[in-house]
């Protein structure tokens, strides 16, 4: 493992794997009556959010404090980015205070990379979404939904997600989810097609390792999974589509699309969803759809994430059930 | 003033000849010519080129002193060869009146490391409204001939069509900064393959292109000409290229940097590589290299825009854009363009020092080294092999992308109407 996660595309298929296997340790220690566990006792993690995402940094915290870590919430939103020494600032007032990670969340692409890479502060740094760039905690937990789904939740012990479809549908071009699931389905061998209007599909993304295409029908009876991408309401006014309405109708998921999609198919999004534009509540609300799995996977892939990078070289495994006996 | 011998010096990479320099001007240039009562510069080895002339640089003064002054600014024109620059108009206030170009010409008059040539607003505010005083400006005593918004596009039509119609009435020329406002919004870096993958917003080709396109026709209906500024695509090449061919008065621009750099360096995510417009790919350096040796793109220019520490020491999305330029110019021209075949000596005198001064009107520089002319020259170890060391800069600023990078040649001596500014890679 790499001292920082900033990006996805940095993990390689056995780390990926490796964290992946580490969460599935890390959900049952959800299923205890006492959801902790001390492996990072004396450690100190702040959650540095220079842009809102109360999801994101909740479940951050609920996993640090499972890891047993000392945590410190550090909201920075409205701090200038339009002045950035705040971050090196920040980052070098954390560094004085000792800390041992920092989780970043923050609207500009590569800020995270910078905390990283300029020499500012010594701590893990891992990146809780930068801009549009990547958010690889969301696609460890994407890909550790979808293996628990359709390989199996003992069965994928030590498995990828190889041969396996996956759709990936609506706004590309400012999602970092996207980015981050396309690296690592593509590292864990999965096949990955993106659907999207042409509008909202970067300048660019014919080198990615994986298809597009503009046509969601086409795309439904093959995949074994379908992600739904949230749009946001203000790219309406930009052009990028004509209507709410024309886009639902193009690229929403509604019960007659999800009904082409094969039996064992399932269902995915990010959250917050948009209910009746990119994603009907019928759909939102089957059986098939994993968002609120999704959440409860965070928390297991983010414990899985800091137990390894400052965890130390022994397996949590052998903490938790030493502990048991 | 005195005599210098300039001893054996290969005039633009000629063969080996002696200048002589008696006070402002260029007495003699021959083959062992004496040396009585001249201080003697040995030159063997060396190429002595016209002194350069950067047809766009950014001084900040007044306004933005703690990144450049016209005194910093001209010593570190000195210091890469150049005996006249012209700066830019954007500085606070800017540059749109009388008043401000004649007080940056005297500065650069007052403190002699290299003339300075004002370059006057297109449009009151660089805000793309309303014109500014062109008339006056040129009237001033600092005799503005050149015009440009930069930094900003003159994006109205209407407005760049009447700034090409009234400066022909002096001779002046508008200097465009070829930005398509609506199709650059939020843009951090080239739109491509590279941004696709960072999540940056994209500056698309398309954006500069589409201007030039537009502007060279207006050129071309008012019958004036047009200068485009930091040129940095391949379809910005081939349309000024058409343009040329089909008789338009179009003269173009490319920096050191986009005959360099790709946009590759920016998944460092280093703001050091932040620039507007921003480095290209590999295939448009190409191109421009190319443009540049067959005369499409007439001149290089440095497009110097010194900034702070603090507006660089940051992230991408927040940081400056612009990058140092003067003091590695040549160094970047010689390793692009001369090692690599594409232009020797006399051409890169050509682009960098004498056809800028004819676009811009600059009297007195970018003259052939004979008897007679103005004594502003550079002479240049193009032997030397070193890293750039922002350290040593005369410059204000360190924005440099060269940190640590090894690049060939350096100006030892510079010359300006006689008057040494640099011996031995020192300022005076």
């Amino acid at each position: 493992m790499q001292r920082h996660l900033i990006s996805a595309a940095d993990l390689t298929r056995d780390d990926a794997v490796l964290i992946l296997d580490t969460a599935e340790e890390m959900a049952r220690v959800a299923d205890r009556p006492i959801k902790k566990l001390p492996t990072l006792r004396g450690r100190t993690i702040v959650n540095l959010f220079f842009e809102d995402s109360t999801r994101t940094r909740i479940s951050f915290e609920a996993a640090e404090k499972r890891l047993s870590a000392d945590v410190i919430n550090f909201t920075a939103k409205g701090s200038s980015v339009s002045k950035g020494e705040s971050l090196k600032d920040t980052a070098q007032t954390l560094e004085a205070m000792g800390v041992d990670a920092v989780v970043i969340r923050h609207g500009a692409s590569g800020a995270p990379y910078r905390l990283a890479n300029s020499g500012w502060i010594d701590a893990a740094v891992i990146n809780a979404g930068d801009g549009t760039h990547q958010h690889p905690t969301q696609a460890l937990l994407d890909a550790f939904t979808m293996r628990r789904r359709l390989v199996g939740r003992d069965a994928g012990l030590g498995q990828d997600l190889s041969g396996k479809r996956i759709t990936i549908v609506g706004d590309v071009l400012h999602s970092r989810v996207a980015r981050s699931n396309v690296d690592l389905l593509h590292t864990l061998g999965a096949e990955v097609t993106l659907v999207a209007p042409p509008t909202l599909v970067p300048v660019g993304v014919e080198t990615w390792p994986c298809e597009v295409a503009y046509d969601l029908d086409g795309t439904l009876a093959k995949s074994d999974a379908v992600m739904m991408l949230r749009v946001q309401r203000e790219r309406m006014n930009a052009a990028f589509f004509p209507t709410e309405r024309e886009y639902s109708r193009r690229y929403g998921l509604d019960g007659d699309r999800m009904a082409r999609m094969p039996e064992h198919a399932i269902v995915m999004h990010p959250g917050p969803m948009v209910r009746g534009m990119e994603i009907t509540a019928e759909v939102a609300d089957s059986d098939r759809c994993t968002v609120v799995e999704q959440v409860a996977n965070g928390v297991s892939i983010r414990m899985a994430v800091l137990y390894l990078l400052l965890g130390g070289n022994e397996p949590a495994v052998s903490h938790t059930r030493i502990e048991e006996k | 003033m005195s005599k210098i011998l300039i001893r054996g010096a290969k005039v633009l990479g000629g063969e080996p000849q002696d200048v002589l320099i008696d006070g402002s001007t260029i007495a003699e240039v021959g083959v062992g010519l004496s040396d009585e009562g001249a201080e003697v510069v040995e030159a063997a080895g060396k190429v002595l080129l016209p002194g350069l002339v950067d047809l766009h640089t950014h001084l900040r003064e007044p306004g933005r002193e703690d990144s450049e002054t016209v005194l910093t600014g001209t010593r570190a024109a000195a210091s890469g060869g150049y005996t006249a620059v012209f700066a830019m108009a954007n500085t606070f206030p800017v540059a749109d009146t009388a008043g401000v170009v004649e007080q940056v010409y005297r500065l650069g008059q007052e403190h002699g490391y290299c003339d300075v040539q004002p370059i006057g607003a297109v449009t009151v505010g660089l805000e793309g409204k309303k014109l500014a005083e062109l008339g006056a400006m040129h009237e001033s005593a600092a005799g503005v001939t050149v015009f440009s918004d930069d930094g900003k596009c003159v994006d109205d039509a209407v407005i760049m069509r009447r700034a090409l119609e009234y400066v022909k009435a002096f001779g002046g020329v508008v200097a465009q900064h070829a930005q398509e406002p609506r199709l650059t919004e939020g843009a951090q870096m080239n739109e491509g393959i590279v941004s696709a993958e960072l999540g940056l917003g994209g500056w698309p080709a398309v954006a500069e292109e589409s201007i030039i396109a537009r502007d060279v026709l207006l050129a071309e209906h008012v019958g004036s000409r047009v200068h485009i500024c930091h040129l940095s695509t391949a379809g910005s090449v081939e349309i000024v290229r058409w343009a040329k061919s089909r008789g338009i008065d179009v003269t173009a621009e490319v920096t050191p940097h986009h005959l360099l750099l790709t946009d590759e360096l920016v998944r460092t995510y280093n703001p050091v590589y932040k620039v507007n417009p921003p480095l290209r790919t590999e295939q448009d350096v190409l191109a421009l290299r190319e443009a540049l040796a067959d005369g499409t793109i007439d001149i290089v220019a440095t497009d110097h825009a010194p900034h702070p520490h603090e507006d660089k020491d940051c992230e991408w999305a927040a940081a400056a854009m612009g990058m140092v330029g003067l003091e590695t110019a040549l160094s970047v021209v010689q390793e692009t363009m001369v090692e690599t075949g594409l232009l020797d000596w006399a051409g890169v005198a050509e682009r960098m020092s004498v056809t800028p001064a004819r676009i811009g009107r600059a009297a007195g520089h970018g003259r052939p080294v004979s008897a007679g002319e103005p004594a502003n020259l550079t002479l240049v170890d193009t032997e030397y092999r070193g890293s750039v060391d922002p350290e040593g800069f005369a410059s204000r600023s360190r924005n440099t992308p060269y940190e640590g990078r090894e690049l060939p040649g350096r100006v030892t001596h510079t010359w300006l109407r006689g008057k040494a500014t640099l011996v031995d890679g020192k300022l005076t």
